[in-house]
């Protein structure tokens, strides 16, 4: 298989970013308010990425992911947790072997990915065997700006290998690429290169993930599909911390790519506050009350 | 197009097998799918809006009944159902209305210092965005156009053009240097049905700030925000018969621009029309610009942003259910990346949500009239005839009302009627070519020269089709943008003379 | 010797697309001088010699209106230092065709020659003047430049014979439109005679027509041509004016009329710039400003 990046198409700022807006436009009412918001719960990888983290720290957090609202709320548990690799044995102890709640963890040198390709192997092929069943890996953003485009398809190739069966997310960090026309073409080597999920940000540079630039992604995703008849998943992480926010995500997914990635399989939102807006939004539109924030628990 | 690198796999035998592990769906079926796991519930805008039951006439400030004391139906298009009776204003109330006119001119307006005009424009401008979302349902109610399009365009820039034309009305003498320009007089303005408050806007607006008085004749079919602009011009108190509005149909437009006390007219409408006007006015002095139809090219060059293309075609021909005198109506794809687009627009039409015009989701309304819904499926039907290949959004369609999917023909030839013909419909002709030259040639292939779209990533060829479409609007990579600021209007058929910008207030004035 | 010599007379020909032509249809018609006698025949250009000037207006168009705006001034600033050179030729023309004093024809050659030179000086600049950069409140750089309308045709009034044929070719064709003239009916030999400067000049052939004969006859098909894009009318004669603009109904062609007295032809209302709009078409072009 030889893999080309011929025909990644040029983008224009002024249009992507007025289409990204249009999809904030769509009004999500009543019964479809409340089943995207319990999608887009299904759908978050519950992060914590601080140095001061804890295997403490992370036991709340992974609690929390099990279990987000008060069971009358029939809200689905989140879809992964998300933490540096030294703390996945610990996730991994507090959910157990088997979990609804998968465990992800950054690595190859995470946030900036400066570091040499050895470690970052080893740092995927423990965080694996540690029992993370998602590797969030960073590109080398330096190779990529500098034009060594193989490298940065190398690079992720050989992680992909030293995941074994876990998936591999391919975070960009398009805040350091600046241009939308460098996030597509970095989408596309990623695909190319193995990446089971493209994600947008660390959540440590900004910008991090913006609407218009998940729709870059997001297209670059169709026309893989396209292409090639594989699904690529998607990951818009940082910066979506309100309910209202994350419909729009949905509603941009939905119309860019279709009903088949409204799943946790091909769709993630990394955050940790957006959780308790959407769960304050359920619980409005089930009680009808505006809600609080002492009503519902931190992670 | 980015510059094609290759990369072979260094380990590409290690990556096979996690990439084989993927479920891969065969070509046939490489569509997106739309609507099965969620989809969005019905909101409809909830503004209650009052209409009554029966319009009158706006002459000399005040409401008035017709001579002849006859009325017809407004209807709303998405529904059936009538929404009131309108006035049928005769040639006696347009002689009123002239006379009116008139007067105010003599007496008030064009004595009126340019300060003041404008002042009185600001208020309306004003009154305009305040009573905003009254003025959206409305217009959607009359006219079928999605509440999404009136809410956040047409009365936004109704105002806009109110707010940008007022600033004028005290410096005209900048933008004619050397020159001292003066008013005309009274203007019989008459406007089409696709945008009824914009286009009043963009006729009343440079009108007034130049010193002219004002008779506007809306369409038949959509005459209510045009009266409720007339409410406006009242609570604004604009001295009486500045503006005066008299509803009707063609009698009563003809009336208008063949009355010997008009000075200038202009009109938005047909090309049909547009040429009956210039007959009847020629050699009788009045000043007369026409803003008529247009078989705009939307031209799709290889090296494009595709993506973004496709939302310029979208915009292009869906906008306002393709009601739109400059919609990009013929879809010019080089040979090398026709699939790809097609491809993307069949699945990205699917995406658009016909119906309602009120429901906050609706992208496509309802169209017009029963009458243009019978000129769309007509001029549909002899595309097919003609050998056309029909692809349409399978969405469903309400049973009342009058509908058309988002529609686009393949397989079309210059000389078929629908790449020669305006459809004014959601109904787009795609065509190909090879090269820039062919392109531009099959684009200026057309008694139409209204707008254009051009698409690319270079910026020298950009220039170069600028420059060689025959089109009074050049749209490159972006389509259907307006401003109060930017002159808008045709070459060749699609008429003359500028509406909007600096240049559109030539049309007003008279030069000494 | 002398005496036996006799003088070689002239047919003025009509001229299309650079070349002198005796016309399709071959026919002809004296001049005469205002007392009477016979200057010289010219051609009688008939409705086909009309479509060969609009067709050799189309072909020149193009390339004409390519050059740059600058070439396009020096080359009309050339059509005046021809006319000054031969402006005791013209003068002459003008004043046994019209019975004009000499001084009196000299005095509207001269203008003539400073008229082309004022307009000359307009091609690289009635872009700035009246073009735009509008400023639109979206994310887009907009402008707005006027562009040639295509072919232009004009009338010319019975008087004076020269002045108003350069005032109005000149403002037509230095923005980069051709022109068909049609040369005064009473007057046409100063018109065919300033072709014959034309042509010595470095204007591009076509890119001046000029047609003379009996207006009356082509003013249906100048109405009528769907080649034509604009027409600018300074004949006072009320019923071309009417037969004119109707005619616009037929393709939308622009109309331009031009109502002055033979005397204000010599006065500054004469050299208007603002004639140069009548026959452009002003684009506007939008283009989104981003990364």
């Amino acid at each position: 298989m030889t893999t080309t990046f011929a025909s990644v198409p040029t983008i224009d700022q002024v249009t992507v970013e007025e289409r990204a807006a249009s999809f904030t436009k769509r009004s999500i009412k009543t019964s479809a308010k409340l089943a995207g918001l319990k999608m887009a719960v299904s759908m978050i990888d519950l992060t914590t990425l601080e140095g001061k983290d804890t295997p403490g720290r992370v036991a709340y957090l992974c609690r929390k992911a099990l279990q987000p609202a008060e069971p009358k709320y029939d809200v689905p548990s989140c879809a992964a947790v998300c933490v540096y690799p030294n703390l996945v044995r610990h996730a991994r102890r507090f959910l157990g072997e088997r979990s609804a709640v998968k465990i992800a963890s950054v690595a190859t040198g995470f946030p900036s990915g400066q570091y040499p390709l050895r470690t970052k192997l080893e740092e995927t092929r423990r965080a694996a065997g540690d029992g993370a069943e998602e590797i969030d890996m960073v590109i080398d953003r330096g190779a990529f700006l500098a034009g060594e485009h193989r490298k940065m398809f190398d690079e992720i190739a050989a992680v992909k290998a030293a995941c074994g069966d876990s998936h591999l997310k391919v975070i960009l960090e398009t805040g350091e690429l600046v241009t939308y026309d460098n996030v597509r073409l970095a989408s596309q080597i990623a695909m190319e290169a193995g990446a089971d999920f493209i994600k947008t940000s660390t959540g440590k540079v900004q910008p991090a993930a913006t609407m218009p630039v998940t729709l870059v992604m997001l297209e670059a995703i169709r026309d893989y599909f396209f292409a090639t008849g594989l699904r690529i998943g998607m990951k818009p992480a940082g910066g979506i911390r309100t309910a209202k926010q994350s419909l729009a995500y949905l509603v941009m997914v939905k119309e860019t790519l279709g009903d088949d990635w409204l799943t946790p399989d091909l769709f993630r939102i990394g955050a940790s506050t957006l959780l308790n807006d959407v769960l304050m939004q359920i619980a409005k539109t089930a009680d009808g009350n505006y809600q609080g924030a002492d009503y519902f628990s931190i992670s | 197009m980015k510059t094609a690198i290759t990369v072979k796999k260094k380990n590409g035998l290690a990556l096979k097998p996690a990439l084989l592990a993927r479920p891969v769906t065969p070509v046939k079926k490489r569509r997106l799918e739309f609507g099965r796991r969620w989809d969005y519930a019905p909101a409809p805008e909830t503004v209650p809006v009052k209409i009554d039951p029966r319009h009158e006439l706006f002459i000399d400030g005040k409401f008035t009944a017709p001579r002849s004391g006859q009325y017809f139906d407004s209807i709303n298009p998405a529904t059936e159902a009538k929404l009131c009776e309108i006035a049928r204003g005769d040639g006696q109330d347009v002689d009123r209305a002239v006379a009116a006119a008139r007067r105010a001119f003599e007496n008030v307006w064009s004595r009126a210092p340019g300060r003041e005009r404008g002042k009185y424009l600001y208020r309306v401008a004003r009154i305009l965005q305040e009573k905003a979302r009254e003025l959206a349902v409305l217009e959607s109610m009359d006219g079928g156009k999605p509440i999404k399009e009136s809410r956040d365009f047409d009365v936004p820039m109704a105002a806009a053009h109110f707010f940008y034309h007022a600033g004028w009305a005290d410096k005209l003498e900048y933008a004619f240097p050397g020159r001292k320009p003066r008013p005309l007089g009274v203007a019989g303005q008459i406007i089409p049905w696709n945008f009824p408050l914009l286009m009043a806007a963009w006729k009343i607006a440079p009108a007034l700030a130049c010193g002219n008085t004002v008779v506007l004749k809306p369409s038949k079919s959509t005459s209510i925000t045009a009266l409720r602009l007339a409410q406006i011009f009242q609570e604004a108190g604009l001295p009486d018969g500045v503006l005066n509005v008299v509803t009707g149909d063609a009698a009563t437009g003809t009336a208008l621009y063949t009355h010997p006390d008009v000075n200038k007219v202009a009109f938005t409408g047909s090309t049909e029309v547009g040429k009956i006007i210039a007959r009847a006015c020629a050699g009788t002095g009045k000043k007369l610009t026409l803003e008529l139809g247009g078989k705009a090219a939307n031209i799709i060059l290889e090296d494009a942003p595709i993506d973004q293309a496709i939302e310029g075609v979208v915009s292009g021909i869906y906008f306002n259910q393709g009601h739109v005198c400059c919609a990009g109506s013929r879809l010019l794809v080089q040979e090398g990346i026709y699939d790809t687009v097609i491809h993307k627009l069949r699945n990205r039409i699917q995406t658009l949500r016909v119906g309602d015009p009120l429901d906050k989701n609706t992208d496509v309304g309802a169209i017009n009239s029963c009458a243009q819904l019978e000129k769309i499926r007509e001029l549909v039907r002899c595309g097919q005839e003609e050998g056309a290949e029909v692809e349409q959004s399978s969405c469903a369609l309400p049973s009342k009302g009058y509908w058309f999917p988002p529609t686009f023909l393949t397989s079309v030839t210059m000389s078929h009627r629908v790449a020669r013909e305006e459809i004014f419909g959601p109904v787009l002709s795609v065509m190909t070519f090879r090269t820039p030259e062919e392109a531009l040639e099959r684009a200026n292939n057309t008694p139409y020269g209204l707008s254009a779209g051009v698409w690319t990533d270079k910026g020298s060829k950009i220039f170069k089709m600028v420059g060689k479409l025959r089109a009074g609007v050049v749209w490159a990579n972006s389509y259907n943008k307006f401003d109060p600021a930017s002159p808008f209007g045709g070459y060749k058929e699609s008429g003359f003379g500028r509406e909007g910008g600096a240049h559109g207030l030539s049309a007003y004035v008279q030069l000494t | 010797m002398n005496a036996l010599r006799l003088d070689v007379r002239k047919t003025y020909k009509l001229y299309i697309g650079g070349n002198f032509v005796r016309g399709e249809s071959g026919r002809y018609l004296p001049a005469s001088s205002p007392s009477g006698a016979l200057l010289d025949n010219f051609c009688h250009a008939s409705r086909k010699d009309l479509r060969d000037a609009v067709s050799a207006a189309r072909s020149a168009c193009d390339g004409w209106a390519k050059k740059s705006a600058y070439l396009r001034g020096q080359i009309l600033y050339r059509a005046a230092e021809m006319l000054e050179d031969r402006a005791p030729a013209m003068t002459e023309e003008i004043a046994r065709s019209t019975g004009a004093a000499p001084e009196k024809a000299r005095a509207e050659v001269n203008l003539a020659i400073d008229r082309l030179v004022y307009f000359a000086g307009w091609t690289d600049k009635f872009a700035q003047v009246f073009g735009a950069v509008n400023p639109v409140a979206s994310s887009h750089f907009n402008f707005t430049i006027p562009e040639p309308t295509g072919v232009v045709a004009a009338l010319a009034p019975d008087e004076p014979s020269l002045l108003p044929l350069i005032s109005l070719a000149a403002p037509a064709i230095l923005t980069g439109n051709s022109a068909v003239l049609v040369a005064s009916d009473k007057f046409p030999l100063p018109a065919l005679t300033f072709a014959e400067i034309l042509a010595t000049s470095d204007l591009p052939g076509g890119v001046v027509n000029i047609l003379a004969g009996k207006r009356g006859e082509l003013i249906s098909h100048l109405a009528s041509h769907n080649d034509i894009n604009a027409i600018v009318n300074a004949s006072s004669a009320e019923e071309t004016h009417q037969a004119l603009q109707s005619g616009t109904a037929i393709n939308l062609k622009r109309y331009a009329a031009r109502k002055m007295t033979a005397e204000e032809w010599f006065t500054d209302s004469a050299e208007n710039p603002y004639w140069i709009a009548d026959t452009v078409e002003f684009k506007t072009a939008w283009h989104p400003i981003g990364l």
